[in-house]
């Protein structure tokens, strides 16, 4: 019982002391600064208090779960040593876990009736619902992409800076002679992508098949798949907005 | 504990099954299915899994209920003129100095809480043997993002092209990457996705658009991507610092031996 309680202790103190800051500059700002009152305390404490509580659990459930099951797979992977699986394996995973996403289905409509606005595409429901599903299976199959070629060199254990540079140079290339409305929402998919259960999953992912893979260090070659998701949907988004104006 | 509170719990319960189901249909189908292997400690990933889901709604719940409100309200008084300076003053750019403040702090301390990079700074820590300290990380990320809101505020308000700040800070993310050392360079361009993350974005985007709807001449469409865009850009330079500031001070410390009252410090 003791254990238990010292467990829950443990647990709850590490995340009140991750959200300390935000408390002390919150009551900083609206006290000392701004001189407000604050309104329904009630709310707010509930709020915080679920806040807590949610973050200990997820903390949790990370090293229970999410961890062990991107080790696990990165294990069965490499046992199985087929290029061709692990690279479907790494395209599906990004794929799938990025078309149904549903901070991207809003960037999405967003997306689309700007466009709609601004006269790219017909300002129909059938034109609109076609572009928006477009743009999603372009950022989904980037992620897939970020994701295969992140694991491939892995696999040959390529430094990763020339490629993440080679990218963003690509990036500065696209940018001018994009269509001026799509720009924004190029950047915007870059951050979407990278899911709070995503990142977890794929980091343990990458590491593990680094600790497997002979030759490999898991802190040279492990890290880097979350920066080719942030990137790739940037040059895939600009190239689509290029390929829909042409 | 009210009716409407019940159904918000409920409906982002739905949410975040709607974002864990189709990450555990493709991993089960290939584990299963492909690869035909069982999962270690089944039961044990199932109560974890169970634990992301319940956690992540009670998480998303607080920040809806308390955060998210009390930011976008502070956002927006914060760059109110009638705060800065009463009502038709002019204002030259250093009078916003309580926006940039905030926009500094809030960006601090909402990294320091963001889940995706304690996930990332956990696996860090493991892998590198305890040499990347966890919190040291995290630490480094949000100076990171803090200082990329306080420069992106500042950008706003002058309304400097944001093309020149992207292609300085590249410029020095690619010198940096020549010299910092090895182990961390993948770590430090991962730190640039995973800032972007639940509860940042939020409150950036409100940042944003309070600055941009009310200084004179801004887009709260164009200008708002710009503050994101700037915070993946950022922890890249300070995590790679970080390493940079560590190693240096290893070699200090090899090259010459310390008398012992100031190693002691250390």
């Amino acid at each position: 019982m003791t254990g238990t309680l010292r467990a829950i202790y443990d647990l709850l103190g590490g995340t009140a002391r991750d959200l300390a800051p935000i408390l002390v500059i919150v009551t900083f700002f609206q006290l000392v600064v701004l001189r407000q009152s604050v309104d329904n305390i009630g709310d707010l404490v509930l709020g915080f208090v679920f806040v807590l509580l949610g973050l200990a659990l997820f903390i949790r459930g990370l090293e229970m779960a999410l961890f062990p099951l991107g080790e696990a797979l990165a294990n069965a992977l490499a046992k199985r040593g087929s290029l061709v699986l692990l690279m479907v394996f790494s395209f599906g995973l990004g794929f799938g876990t990025t078309v149904a996403e549903p901070a991207l289905i809003a960037v999405g409509d967003e997306a689309t009736r700007v466009m709609a606005l601004a006269g790219v595409i017909e300002d129909t429901a059938a034109a609109r619902a076609g572009y928006s599903r477009a743009l999603r299976y372009t950022v989904a199959a980037s992620v897939g992409a970020s994701l295969l070629i992140g694991v491939f060199r892995i696999l040959k254990g390529w430094p990763i800076h020339w490629l993440i540079i080679g990218g963003y140079v690509i990036v500065v290339a696209l940018t001018p002679i994009a269509p001026r409305e799509i720009i924004g929402i190029a950047y915007d998919a870059g951050g979407v992508t990278t899911s709070t259960i995503t990142v977890p999953l794929v980091t343990a992912l990458g590491v593990g098949l680094a600790s497997v893979i002979r030759g490999r260090n898991p802190m040279i070659d492990g890290f880097g798949l979350i920066a080719f998701a942030s990137l790739m949907p940037i040059i895939f988004v600009l190239l689509f907005g290029l390929a829909v104006a042409a | 504990m009210s009716a409407g509170m019940i159904t918000d719990l409920a409906r982002m319960f739905l949410a975040t099954l709607g974002d864990v189901a189709p990450i555990i249909a493709v991993l089960l189908g290939f584990q299963l299915g492909i690869l035909r292997q069982r999962i270690p400690h089944l039961s044990r990933v199932l109560f974890g899994l169970a634990y992301v889901v319940v956690g992540l709604t009670f998480f998303l719940f607080g920040l809806e209920r308390a955060l998210f409100p009390l930011g976008k309200e502070m956002a927006r008084l914060l760059t109110d003129p009638v705060f800065l300076g009463g009502e038709g003053a002019v204002l030259g750019w250093q009078d916003y100095y309580w926006t940039y403040l905030f926009a500094f702090a809030i960006g601090f301390a909402t990294t320091i809480a963001e889940p995706s990079l304690i996930a990332v700074a956990l696996k860090a820590n493991q892998v590198s043997g305890g040499a990347v300290g966890a919190n040291g990380l995290r630490i480094a990320v949000a100076l990171g993002v803090a200082l990329s809101l306080a420069v992106g505020a500042f950008r706003i308000v002058t309304g400097t092209p944001l093309y020149l700040y992207m292609i300085v800070g590249y410029a020095v993310v690619v010198v940096q990457t020549m010299f910092a050392p090895r182990m961390i360079v993948p770590l430090a361009y991962d730190s640039g996705g995973v800032t972007t993350s639940t509860v940042t974005v939020p409150l950036v985007a409100a940042l944003g658009l309070g600055l941009a709807s009310n200084v004179p001449g801004r887009s709260p469409l164009l200008d708002g991507f710009g503050l994101i865009a700037l915070a993946s850009l950022f922890p890249m330079i300070t995590v790679m610092g970080y390493a940079q500031l560590g190693a240096w001070w290893a070699a200090r410390g090899a090259r010459a031996p310390m008398p012992k009252s100031e190693g002691d410090r250390g």
